[in-house]
């Protein structure tokens, strides 16, 4: 049988009636972006031009790190309780019974996370731009919106994002605990963000080459982080706990 | 497939019998296993087990707990793959390649309902039809709450159902893909004897239906309720059969006669009888007859053989043993030659 979009589609959509519905969920998506938004237009709209350059580069630098936490973190923690969630709650096992195969239900439950996890930081960003052009000092305003910062964010995003997801799922697959898998999706899925932060600082030159280069490799590193989690989910071990 | 699934409320399901193989299958069995053994590393699971199930049959599959029928499931399901052996599910080869296509043609319900519980009961019901790419998806979802009387409930989120509803949403759930093969693990675990009734005559409008069903249980009284055949497994397989045809293999059959007072001389009476091959007092004033052949012919010459010796008959009755006995036996004698 060959691979079914309307079996992703279906996973899909199951999972956002799920979300609507889940207080941990909604909590998730709405306290993360606006936590990471409130702090860094804050520091912006305080800063002072008249300062040192190079600290207000910084300062700038780590307000759009901020944006690029959101994708990391809105994901993982759903992503976490994709798989050990639904062997807690005794649903893995029905939907394992359906001819779905499991590229389907890991696209299915990858989409579900990447695709509000994306209107989320898009949006967060929007309104990020919108308020530094409004409230903060000109100079600072142009700082932000310059087309390598845009890039940063707008290619980033997505493959943080789905890096995250990746490390998510591949963490739940083998948990036994949603708490633990959430915990240790988290802190795993934080490495890329490290050197997206070094660019944002200037430690390494920022430039539309250097971000493309990098964002082709995350893509290859996503590509085979989704390879790497297909072959290790395990079915068998999910309903049973051992192997055969 | 072409079968559609029930309709009308429990116990009310469309009496047409349906018990044609679906489309690709090669064979005239729904199922067929050979040898089939399971291990996880040091521990068995099952061990060659072998039988055959047709279409239209209702197939029991007996054990105590941890005898391996949830991994049996499990495995003729492709959730898991077998350590040896082979089997043909629905006409087609057990192997993993297989996987998506035989669990197209048959339906698992788990011990477990597992239904999502912040979705609709309709909700949970549409995932699972998408999941099978049902053509005609709400109508059967309709016509599968129907079946199970749960069409006024399509609203509901699960999380607010008993258990028994849950069980039979998980039902309604396993007809929408109209399963060549339904499989049914531990259908009536931890549901009240009410909910367990209702359960029992969704599944006996299904049998009436020829719909194949594979049950697993521990409950015998369900078993012999419902089943065709019984296979009694404990790890391995003891027997297979017709719950009448075990207790004949394991049992003699016997008359079972109570007297209004204790015969002076039970054995001037008993012996000689024809198709009598053995006698044993039960009590004061009841006695078990052991018949050669059919309790029925012998019981008009056990009767006359009483009034001829001055005895107030009570009643003669051929002692039943059930399934229950049955099994017990079997486990039992397993048990033992375990420990031998």
């Amino acid at each position: 049988m060959k691979f079914s979009w309307s079996r992703v589609i279906a996973i899909v959509q199951k999972e956002f009636r799920d979300y609507r519905r889940n207080r941990f969920v909604i909590a998730t998506m709405a306290a993360t972006p606006v936590l990471f938004l409130l702090l860094p237009m804050i520091q912006l709209i305080a800063a002072n031009t008249a300062g040192n350059t190079a600290h207000l580069s910084l300062r700038i630098g780590l307000s759009l790190l901020y944006m690029l936490i959101i994708p990391v973190t809105v994901p993982s923690a759903v992503s976490a309780y994709s798989v050990v969630g639904e062997r807690e709650q005794g649903t893995l096992e029905p939907v394992l019974t359906t001819p779905i195969h499991r590229e389907e239900l890991l696209i299915g439950k990858a989409l579900a996370a990447f695709i509000p996890t994306l209107l989320i930081a898009y949006a967060v960003f929007g309104i990020f731009l919108a308020a530094a052009t409004a409230f903060a000092h000109p100079a600072i305003a142009s700082a932000i919106t310059t087309a390598a910062h845009v890039l940063v964010q707008l290619l980033f995003t997505p493959l943080l994002a789905g890096w995250a997801i990746w490390v998510g799922i591949a963490v739940s697959a083998r948990s036994t605990d949603v708490r633990a898998a959430q915990q240790l999706s988290v802190l795993a899925s934080f490495p890329p963000l490290v050197i997206v932060a070094l660019m944002s600082l200037n430690v390494i030159g920022e430039s539309v080459t250097l971000a493309i280069g990098l964002g082709a490799a995350l893509l290859a590193v996503d590509l085979l982080a989704w390879r790497f989690v297909a072959a290790m989910f395990d079915g068998e071990w999910l309903l049973t706990g051992s192997r055969g | 497939m072409t079968r559609e699934p029930a309709a009308h409320g429990p116990g009310r399901v469309e009496p047409s019998r349906q018990t044609t193989p679906p489309v690709g299958s090669t064979g005239g069995s729904a199922l067929v296993v050979e040898h089939l053994t399971k291990r996880f590393g040091d521990r068995l699971a099952f061990d060659d087990v072998s039988f055959e199930v047709g279409y239209g049959e209702v197939f029991g599959f007996l054990g105590p707990n941890g005898a391996g029928k949830t991994t049996a499931v499990r495995t003729l399901g492709t959730l898991i793959a077998p350590t040896s052996g082979s089997a043909q599910v629905a006409g087609v080869d057990l192997c993993p390649e297989n996987g998506p296509t035989i669990r197209s043609r048959i339906s698992i319900m788990p011990e477990s309902p597992g239904l999502y519980p912040r979705l609709t009961v309709a909700e949970n019901l549409e995932c699972f039809a998408r999941l099978y790419r049902v053509a005609d998806r709400h109508e059967r979802i309709e016509r599968a709450l129907r079946a199970v009387d749960l069409a006024e409930r399509a609203g509901d989120l699960c999380r607010s159902l008993s258990k028994g509803l849950r069980q039979r949403v998980a039902l309604a759930r396993a007809l929408l893909s109209d399963p060549a093969v339904l499989f049914l693990d531990e259908p009536t675990a931890g549901l009240d004897p009410v909910a367990s009734r209702e359960v029992h005559e969704l599944i006996a409008a299904l049998k009436d239906r020829g719909v194949t069903i594979f049950l697993t249980t521990h409950r015998l009284e369900e078993a012999e309720r419902l089943c065709d055949r019984v296979a009694i497994l404990n790890t391995a397989i003891q027997l297979v059969g017709r719950p009448d045809e075990l207790r004949a293999r394991l049992f003699t059959r016997t008359l079972e006669i109570r007297l209004r007072s204790e015969l002076a001389d039970p054995a001037a009476v008993f012996s000689g009888l024809g198709g009598i091959v053995g006698w044993a007092t039960s009590a004061a004033d009841s006695y078990l007859l052991t018949v050669a052949d059919d309790p029925d012919r012998a019981a008009p010459e056990v009767a006359r053989a009483l009034v001829h010796a001055g005895a107030d008959i009570c009643s003669i009755v051929e002692a039943r043993h059930s399934l229950e006995d049955v099994y017990l036996e079997l486990i039992d004698e397993d048990v033992e030659a375990r420990k031998r």
